[in-house]
């Protein structure tokens, strides 16, 4: 069987700065990896690559068998199998929630729009949500948004769910709603990688953790060895700037 | 109170002028703008017909060419290079310039199958300088909604066009209805400007009446209609603008 997601050599430029310098990594079905890493280590720009939303210099990305970064690859088609949630949540400010969470089903799945707002009112209620339906993004709390933004991926059945510092631009106190969220998501057996600030929820919900540095992928185990007991010394030291930071 | 100080001031100066007698003669002579009205009123239908029609066209010519403009990669580098060349020449060149080329020029080309009437080409002329200009308004609005919108959609599956016709046009053109407006209001003025090609409008009914009657005050009653008709939409742009700065202090973008 051919994994979820296979990454080959990435690399990635913007200009003269490589962000990206030769990135392998291997993600099975159901498993549920966690990018951990400084700001500017690659994470995000990552994930944006994963999603074709940056194009790539070098290497492969496989889907399932398929390869994305083949040439000539309809990447609107790639796209509707992979769900990206931005740090920023990106909701569609002239939209309703509904609405925001049934485009992409109508206009991209040809979803009629009753099925698709029923599907849509049916997640919407799993997370908390339905009373919500008419609202528009701007009344919402950032949690809320961000939820929001989580179905709306969601809405399009994704194979894999890309999550990009989802809880970053969040009040600490709205930060619980969308982790459990995740929890669940995960507990559901969905395919996700996740960047994140997180430490202890990484090390609670991944099966899986990749430390980033400089462009690749520097160290990667189980979350218990490698919060613990990290091989790579860059990998310490980071784990040990995070502790006095008191975020582990 | 100092706006009254300021124009009754100057009304003081203007009525103690020497001339001022005759000049009142010439150019407010309330009788004969009155009787005008009707003849103006019935001018100016003319120019609504023209104004309206334009800018329905505006609206659409104008999109298309702004979304021709920020469609990105080199396949379509040939039609991005035409809208510019359009939006180019056609903002250089004074409307009234138009008018006369396409106006006097077109028809005497004597092709068969394309209208002749003055009428017309005056319409094809603003129609065209303007939506050279609302392109530009249009494209501000456009480049106005954050790249992040876009990438969402996208990301989402949304083609490039589903992107566009769906998350960024909708936020870009509420965005730029007021200045869209505010470029309505010059072409309405404008529409004026068609009476030099000889099209019978309410500025040309004006001068035809001031060469038969030798007073100017026909003129002061073209601006009293323009005035009227164009201080409410004025307002109507001022009102909007106030209201998307409380929308936006709001913390709402909608």
């Amino acid at each position: 069987m051919s994994a979820a997601l296979e990454i080959v050599g990435l690399e990635k430029a913007f200009g003269r700065l490589e962000v990206l310098r030769g990135i392998d990594l291997t993600v099975a079905e159901h498993e549920v990896v966690c990018l951990i890493g400084a700001s500017g280590s690659g994470k995000s720009t990552l994930l944006r690559c994963i999603n074709l939303i940056e194009p790539i210099d070098a290497g492969r990305i496989v889907i399932e068998g398929d390869e994305i970064t083949a040439p000539a690859v309809d990447v609107d088609r790639i796209r509707r199998r992979i769900g990206i949630v931005f740090q920023s949540f990106n909701l569609f400010p002239h939209m309703s929630v509904l609405d925001n969470v049934t485009l992409a089903p109508r206009k991209v799945l040809r979803t009629t729009r009753a099925l698709a707002e029923a599907e849509a009112t049916h997640l919407l209620e799993r997370f908390g949500l339905a009373d919500k339906r008419v609202e528009f993004p701007d009344r919402l709390s950032g949690g809320q948004q961000q939820r929001v933004a989580i179905i709306r991926a969601l809405a399009m059945r994704p194979d894999l769910l890309l999550l990009d510092e989802v809880t970053s631009a969040l009040d600490p106190e709205l930060v619980a709603e969308v982790l459990d969220v995740i929890r669940e998501l995960a507990a559901g057996g969905m395919t996700m990688v996740i960047a994140t600030h997180e430490m202890g929820f990484a090390r609670e919900i991944a099966d899986r953790v990749c430390f980033l540095d400089a462009g690749v992928v520097c160290e990667e185990g189980p979350p218990d060895r490698l919060f613990t007991d990290p091989s790579q010394p860059r990998t310490r030291q980071f784990l040990d700037r995070i502790i006095k930071a008191g975020r582990l | 109170m100092s706006a009254v100080v300021v124009f009754g001031g100057l009304g003081w100066v203007v009525v103690n002028a020497p001339n001022w007698p005759d000049v009142q003669r010439s150019f407010f002579d309330t009788e004969r703008i009155a009787a005008a009205v009707p003849d103006l009123i019935r001018g100016l239908s003319t120019n609504i017909r023209l104004f309206l029609i334009a800018e329905a066209l505006v609206l659409v010519i104008a999109l298309v060419v702004a979304v021709v403009r920020s469609v990105p990669g080199p396949v379509f580098f040939p039609f991005r290079l035409m809208a510019t060349v359009y939006t180019d020449v056609f903002r250089a060149v004074p409307g009234i310039v138009w008018i006369y080329l396409l106006g006097f020029g077109v028809p005497s080309l004597g092709l068969e199958g394309i209208p002749n009437d003055q009428f017309f080409w005056a319409l094809v002329a603003l129609t065209l300088v303007y939506a050279a200009y609302v392109s530009e308004v249009y494209r501000a609005g456009i480049d106005s909604v954050h790249p992040s919108q876009d990438a969402a959609a996208r990301s989402l599956g949304l083609s490039r066009w589903q992107s566009l016709r769906h998350v960024v046009l909708p936020q870009a053109v509420r965005r730029v209805i007021p200045p869209l407006l505010n470029d309505f209001i010059g072409l309405q003025k404008d529409s004026v400007l068609v009476s030099f090609i000889g099209v019978v409008e309410i500025f040309r009914t004006a001068q035809i009446k001031q060469s038969a009657n030798f007073n100017f005050s026909y003129y002061v009653g073209v601006a009293l209609v323009f005035i009227v008709i164009t201080v409410p939409m004025a307002r109507l742009v001022d009102w909007l603008v106030a209201r998307e700065r409380r929308v936006r202090a709001a913390g709402g973008v909608r």
